[in-house]
């Protein structure tokens, strides 16, 4: 609600204190302005139109009219409404089933005047009291505008220096693009020699390698027994082809067809499983860890209560929800440990001698371009980024004026008897246990959303964390006139849907003049 | 709300499942695991929680046998006959055991036969509080006896009961017809009580309780025979159809109170409530069966044309080779006697009232609490309940009585307020009452473990606390953590229990403020099938002998301690969700945490005729569906349903979102204010049909057979209702319906729609079509039904509002109806404060005549309306052959609108149509 309503308000009522003094004969329940329709001894014209009726069944207490109209100060008809003047306070429609039910709804009364509900004009008061309420909020009003415009000026300001430190940021971008291409040359002059070098030395290691590989075969083949048995190969699961378990058919597809094999043989069938054979004394796989078992249900058993009436700590929980997302992304398998186990192979093999100091040498000055490249490149991303910070916040939408803007890069927190709420505008809120426990996000910036006439009034954060079958959390902050910049209530009316409100003077509006407020009035 | 919190909620939601709490604090870690497993897992109850027959020993057992001829042989020489009854003694020719039948006339067509062991080696147990009186009863007489039976006459009307010996079977005759058979199939069975062998004579010492060890489940059963019978129903609480099905293809039907979370539809589990009593139905008779044991008990139907097609059928008739229809029923029960009362009929309203000679009719409600309620788990704090109210008026949605759930307690203690939330709870309840509105609060029976609640350190210091079988309090595991429960079968214990409900105990509540019993089954979240430990000891009744009587006492306790609160003045409300035979007595149930589904809006019309038709009338099915959030279309039909459902409540799960009326655009907001104000404008109907149920025992919500009990067509039906015996509601329950088929019962009837008055003749399939504003609901020509048209923000504004008379003709042209009226809210209707008039059209006169002329009562209400339905055009109309009567005719729907004929509806009157 815009403090601008109010302030409407309050002139109102001062006028009503003034109207009130002339009192119209008219049937009970029609405001003033309908006066005219109800003409004493003139036959009635329902409002609607639908039919006329004689004047003495206007308030006859019995519906005649299918809109209500004939009686506006009975309960008789279902749709009806009731006007009570209020005066000292402001006018108002009441439902006409609201008429005589014994409850006062009219601060003046006149709602019940058959019920036998002993009801007090309370107009006065309560004129009083809202008179005073809407003061206070005015000269709140007119303060926070004053701060609103100082605000402005700051964040126009604020935006000025931003778009300036833009310019030169953008300009050193240009110099450092330079940078990184002149060094990216004498990078590349100097990586060329030092890929030659690298070439020869790895030929010559190569060489050596496979010399002592075919050694280590022949030693390896000796091994498995000559004649090979398929149940035997069959045990070696690592052979099979197609993961999905290793089959009869697959291993006498690896020994051609044939259950046993001589030497000869075997050669061949040797040549084609030697890869990924796994020596009888190589240490078996690891299995992957069983899920550890659930105690069974126990029932019927009266003595066991739980011990420990504690529950679970906040982090276990978190995990759960990790697991939970884990098994959602599908089936997740370990990745297979060949790879691991060939590369152990390799090792066997022994390591590949040092480079010679002439290698070295192209190596290290190499490096040096690589490095110095990659500084610049990396001063070169930083100001990307501080080119992008820039631009989103001078493009960031921080209302009309950019009178929201001081709110940017700043957190505001509420602590309750159980939490510690955080708002840190335009990026996210969360909530903490104030003794002790992980923090809890309750959206992160999605938009404003207040109604079209007042978009700036509503802010909405989305996408928080999961709720137990449940949406994710969200909070809509509602912004409210105040001369401070401060939380002042949260609170969770639907199930992780939060309400937080929030004052600052950014959402204060100038009050009205006197003048154009009584210009209003007679127009209405 | 923070994680620790939220999780704290899920997880006691998932217990409700299971009784693995103790496991669960042990092995936290673990327990997340099988939390991922549970949540990815379908939403349904988790069956392996609850027992079938064959995981039940007895059940098993009993199941076995096989139907043959019996054991039993009666001794006639043991006969013995009295003016009132007649005993003589059974004997198991297997194993010698002899029991003790005692067969009672009592008053109103009802035989009562009384199976127990002749010489028990320890009472067994028979269900007290149950009956409202000892029955009354009727002289029995000897007409033959010979070496292989007797024949005894059951009053006057014709009707004989046969004792066979050899084998022992009962049948009950009228005239030549058999109208019921017991052990016809041979299955009476009867566990005897026998000593355990090893324990009592060497183990001196040992406690009581482990010498009965072995033989605990002392089961008793005994099958009925029904020849001529297709229809049976009742034995509440099922999710599933009216008519009860066969059992052949799977479990018995069980009785046995649980808290079953999120249960499934169309099953014979057990569900919260139980109340043994069968009703038996064709088109000559009704009769009733009504097995008073208040132990688990299974309850298996085979019929003989049960899978027949009606091709079969007819086949049969042709060639006239068909065997009789005939339905069988076993009643097995785990422990206690054979005490059955056979209700004879032979009408529906023969049944019931013979039903509530023995337990008692409804109780008579505040008239506020047939309006619209509105709850949900949970109002966060005062402020909440005051913005939720303030919405009401705001979008001029009448409500009587708004709801708070555990969360409004202090820690789940109850009896006390949460100190932040609700700090000043008479400011709020005082808020409530400036606008003539109520509140219910949450009382539940488990009790916090909490040296610091003066609750619990009462209940054990008083020694009131349900024992487990060592003799120490038992505890188990509840909202609160570790709790107590309350022995309630102990009339101290409820004597005292009601005393905390005075106002200067139960702190912070006013006379606006009524009670909702929940988890009273009892819920035990790690005990077996999450309820009590069978061998926890009430007294020296173990809880497998009580166990479905704990909810009747909780509420009949708590419903005392309203009366006893305000001085015996004011009637109570008071919502159980756990039930006995008996229960109406104390106030309304409903059909527990349901869901928002479709299914489980159709369910809830069967599952409430079900309550109505052995007695409980103050039924409803939360609004909306407990579990999941409803779509808007499901939620406005819901609303649709429930404003023609005795108890109408909307209701929801803590973890769904917001749901007030008004949050699903203006639209939408308006459909269920229509449907609410519907409910309003009926309430002088709904309570005088309340009073009738509680004057009768005639249920509030009846199926259509009740009504057209020759009509072969009604006898399935239940996606249709009566309210009464004048409204029939068709309730949308299809997901995108464009229309309906309502069969609208009564060869020579009509029929008219409430909306339109449009005028459809009986015995027909009337198809409807049907928008999102549609509510099917048709007025029987015939009939008078009151109804008040201004509709305010409560029942109690509407009190002295004047009435409209629907006066709907019948092809005779005569209508006839009633109108009750009393101060809606104390028991001074006991002492004949109240108005009763009939209402009768009849040759174009309308009268009002008093019905209960000893009665004094003064109203302000008056007739501000008669629209008569079916009429034709008069020349003038008159009051009391006096004054002129203003009125308008609608030639096209035939409906004459009388204009403000302004008499005291309290006052004789007749009004003339020339």
């Amino acid at each position: 609600m815009s403090c601008q309503y109010h302030h409407h308000l309050l002139l109102l009522l001062l006028l009503s204190v003034g109207v009130s003094a002339v009192e119209v004969q008219r049937p009970r329940g029609v405001p003033l302005s309908k006066r005219q329709f109800y003409e004493e001894g003139k036959p009635f014209t329902c409002l609607d139109g639908s039919r006329t009726i004689p004047f003495d069944r206007v308030n006859d207490d019995y519906c005649d009219c299918r809109d209500g109209s004939d009686e506006p100060g009975t309960a008789a008809c279902p749709n009806g409404s009731f006007h009570c003047t209020n005066a000292g306070f402001r006018p108002a429609f009441i439902p006409s089933s609201r008429i005589n039910d014994g409850i006062c709804d009219c601060c003046d009364t006149t709602d019940e005047y058959n019920s036998g509900a002993a009801c007090q004009n309370t107009c006065r008061e309560l004129g009083r009291k809202e008179r005073e309420s809407l003061q206070k909020m005015a000269e709140i009003a007119k303060e926070g505008f004053l701060l609103k415009q100082q605000l402005i000026q700051e964040a126009k300001r604020g935006l000025e220096d931003k778009k300036a430190k833009l310019g030169d940021v953008q300009v050193s971008k240009k110099d450092l693009e330079d940078k990184v291409e002149a060094l990216r040359t004498v990078k590349e002059t100097a990586e060329q020699p030092e890929k030659e070098a690298k070439e020869r030395h790895l030929k010559a290691w190569e060489d050596q390698k496979a010399l002592i590989r075919m050694e280590k075969d022949k030693a390896k083949m000796t091994e498995v027994t000559p004649r090979i048995i398929m149940a035997e190969l069959l045990s070696h699961s690592e052979l099979d082809l197609d993961s999905d378990g290793f089959t009869e058919t697959e291993a006498q597809g690896l020994l051609g067809g044939v259950d046993k094999v001589d030497t000869t043989a075997f050669e061949t069938v040797w040549s084609n499983i030697k890869d990924k054979y796994i020596s009888e004394m190589a240490p078996p796989p690891v299995e992957t860890p069983q899920e550890e078992m659930r105690e069974p249900v126990s029932d019927n058993e009266s003595e066991q209560y739980p011990e420990d009436p504690d529950i679970p700590e906040d982090e276990e929980e978190d995990d759960e929800e990790d697991e939970d997302d884990d098994q959602d992304d599908g089936d997740y398998k370990p990745p297979p440990t060949m790879p691991t186990q060939e590369k152990k192979d390799d090792d066997d093999e022994g390591t590949m001698p040092p480079y010679d100091q002439e290698t070295q040498n192209l190596i290290d000055a190499a490096q040096k371009a690589r490095d110095e490249f990659d500084e610049a490149e990396r001063a070169l991303r930083e100001v990307d980024d501080q080119i992008r910070n820039l631009e989103k916040e001078i493009s960031f939408d921080f209302g009309p004026s950019a009178e929201f803007a001081y709110l940017y890069s700043q957190c505001y927190e509420l602590t309750t008897s159980e939490y510690i709420y955080r708002l840190c505008p335009f990026n996210r809120v969360s909530q903490k246990p104030k003794y002790g426990g992980s923090e809890t996000n309750l959206g992160t910036w999605g938009k404003w959303a207040g109604p079209e006439d007042n978009i700036y009034s509503m802010m909405k954060y989305e996408h928080g964390t999961g709720c137990w079958q449940g949406p994710n959390r969200s909070t809509t902050v509602k912004l409210t006139c105040g001369k401070e910049t401060v939380v002042t209530s949260t609170s969770e009316p639907s199930r992780c849907e939060y309400l937080m409100e929030f004052t600052t003077p950014a959402i204060c509006h100038e009050p009205p003049s006197l003048d154009s407020v009584l210009h209003e009035h007679e127009e209405l | 709300m923070n994680e620790l919190q939220r999780w704290l909620g899920s997880s006691q939601i998932l217990l409700k499942i299971s009784c693995l709490l103790d496991f669960l604090y042990r092995m936290a870690p673990v327990l997340l695991l099988w939390l991922a497993v549970c949540l990815s897992g379908t939403w349904a109850v988790d069956r392996g929680n609850f027992k079938t027959c064959d995981q039940s020993a007895f059940c098993k057992r009993q199941r076995a046998l096989k139907p043959g001829e019996s054991p039993y042989r009666a001794l006639l020489e043991t006969m013995e006959l009295t003016n009132t009854r007649l005993t003589l003694q059974l004997i198991n020719d297997n194993n010698k055991v002899r029991l003790l039948l005692e067969l009672y006339r009592l008053q109103g067509n009802i035989t009562r036969v009384k199976i127990n062991e002749l010489k028990p080696l320890k009472p067994r147990y028979e269900v007290p509080d149950v009956l409202i009186r000892e029955p009354p009863t009727e002289p029995l007489s000897l007409l033959s006896q010979d070496e292989n039976g007797v024949v005894l006459s059951l009053g006057a009307e014709s009707q004989r009961v046969i004792v066979s010996a050899r084998p022992f079977r009962l049948d009950i005759m009228e005239g030549r017809e058999v109208l019921m058979s017991l052990n016809s199939r041979g299955l009476l069975a009867f566990e005897h009580l026998r000593m355990r062998k090893d324990t009592f004579s060497y183990k001196v010492t040992s406690t009581v309780a482990s010498v009965w060890d072995n033989i605990k489940r002392v089961f008793s059963s005994l099958d009925f025979s029904l020849p001529g019978v297709e229809h049976v129903y009742g034995i509440p609480e099922h999710a599933d159809t009216l008519r009860l099905k066969t059992t052949d293809n799977g479990d018995p039907y069980r009785l046995y109170n649980l808290d079953v979370f999120q249960y499934e539809l169309y099953n014979p589990m057990a569900l919260y409530g139980a109340v043994p009593v069968m009703l038996a139905h064709n088109a000559q008779r009704t009769t009733g069966i009504f097995w008073l044991n208040a132990a688990e008990t299974w309850v298996d139907i085979s019929s003989n044309t049960a899978g027949k097609t009606v091709f079969g059928k007819m086949l049969d008739y042709v060639q006239g080779s068909s065997e009789t229809p005939q339905t069988d029923v076993r009643w097995i029960s785990e422990s206690g006697i054979i005490d059955v009362f056979i209700m004879l009929g032979p009408t529906p309203n023969d049944v019931f009232s013979q039903y509530a000679s023995l337990t008692g009719t409804q109780s008579f409600p505040p008239l506020a609490s047939l309006g619209y309620h509105q709850c949900r788990w949970n109002y966060n704090d005062q402020e909440d309940v005051q913005s939720v109210d303030a919405g009401f008026d705001e979008h001029d949605i009448p409500y009587d009585f708004i709801w708070l759930d555990i969360e409004h307690t202090d820690g789940k203690r109850y009896f006390t307020w949460d100190p932040h939330k609700f700090a000043t709870p008479k400011e709020m309840l005082q808020g409530l009452m400036d606008k003539k509105r109520k509140m219910v609060a949450i009382v539940d029976p488990h009790i916090k473990v909490d040296s610091n609640y003066k609750i619990h350190n009462e209940i054990r210091s008083r020694g009131f606390y349900i024992k487990n079988k060592d003799g120490g309090d038992y505890e188990g595991w509840c909202w609160p953590g570790s709790a107590g429960y309350p022995d309630f079968t102990r009339a101290d214990m409820r004597a005292w229990w009601a005393s905390m409900f005075a106002y200067d105990q139960y702190e912070g509540s006013m006379e606006n403020l009524y009670t909702w019993n929940d988890m009273n089954e009892p819920s035990v979240f790690n005990g077996p099938e999450v309820t009590m430990h069978k061998d926890a000891m009430h007294g020296a009744w173990e809880h497998r002998d009580v166990h479905n009587l704990y909810g009747f006492y909780v509420q009949m306790a708590t419903a005392e301690g309203l009366i006893q609160r305000s001085g015996g003045v004011e009637r109570p409300f008071v919502l159980t969700r756990a039930f006995f035979a008996g229960s109406q007595r104390f106030g309304a149930v409903w059909t527990g945490d349901n869901a928002a589904e479709w299914d489980h809006l159709k369910i809830s019309i069967p599952m409430c005729l079900s309550l109505g038709l052995v007695g409980i009338s103050f039924c409803g099915a939360d609004v909306g569906g407990f579990f999941k959030s409803p779509s808007t279309e499901l939620l406005v039909r819901w609303y649709q349903t429930g404003a023609y459902q005795p108890f109408f409540r909307a209701h929801a799960h803590l973890d769904t979102p917001r749901r007030e009326p008004w949050l699903f655009g203006p639209e939408n907001t308006a459909l269920i204010r229509e449907a609410v104000r519907q409910r309003y404008t009926f309430m002088p109907y709904w309570y005088q049909q309340f009073y009738l149920a509680h004057r009768t025992g005639q249920p509030v919500m009846r199926p259509l057979w009740v009504e057209y009990p020759q009509d072969p067509a009604t006898f399935a039906l239940d996606d249709e209702f009566l309210i009464g015996r004048d409204l029939l509601v068709h309730p949308v329950t299809e997901e995108g319906a464009r229309g309906v088929t309502a069969y609208l019962p009564g060869k020579d009837e009509v029929w008219f729609d409430i909306h339109t008055f449009q005028k459809h003749n009986g015995a027909q399939n009337l198809y409807i079509p049907v928008t999102m504003s549609s509510i099917p609901v048709f007025q029987r020509g015939g009939s008078i039904i009151p109804r008040k048209m201004r509709v305010r923000r409560s029942s109690s504004c509407m009190e002295h509002d004047p009435y409209t008379l629907y006066v709907a003709l019948n092809p005779q042209r005569t209508a006839e109806g009633e109108l009750y009226i009393d101060d809606g809210h104390t028991f001074n209707y006991e002492k004949k404060e109240f108005i009763h008039r009939r209402l009768s059209f009849a040759n174009n006169v309308l009268s009002s005549v008093n019905l209960a002329p000893d009665a004094q009562f003064t109203t302000g209400s008056w007739i501000e309306r008669i629209v008569i339905l079916g009429a034709s055009k008069p020349s003038k109309v008159t009051l009391k052959a006096e004054s002129q009567i203003e009125f308008e005719f609608d030639a096209s729907m035939s409906v004459l609108t009388l204009r403000k004929p302004g008499m005291n509806s309290g006052a004789d009157w007749t009004v003339t149509l020339q």
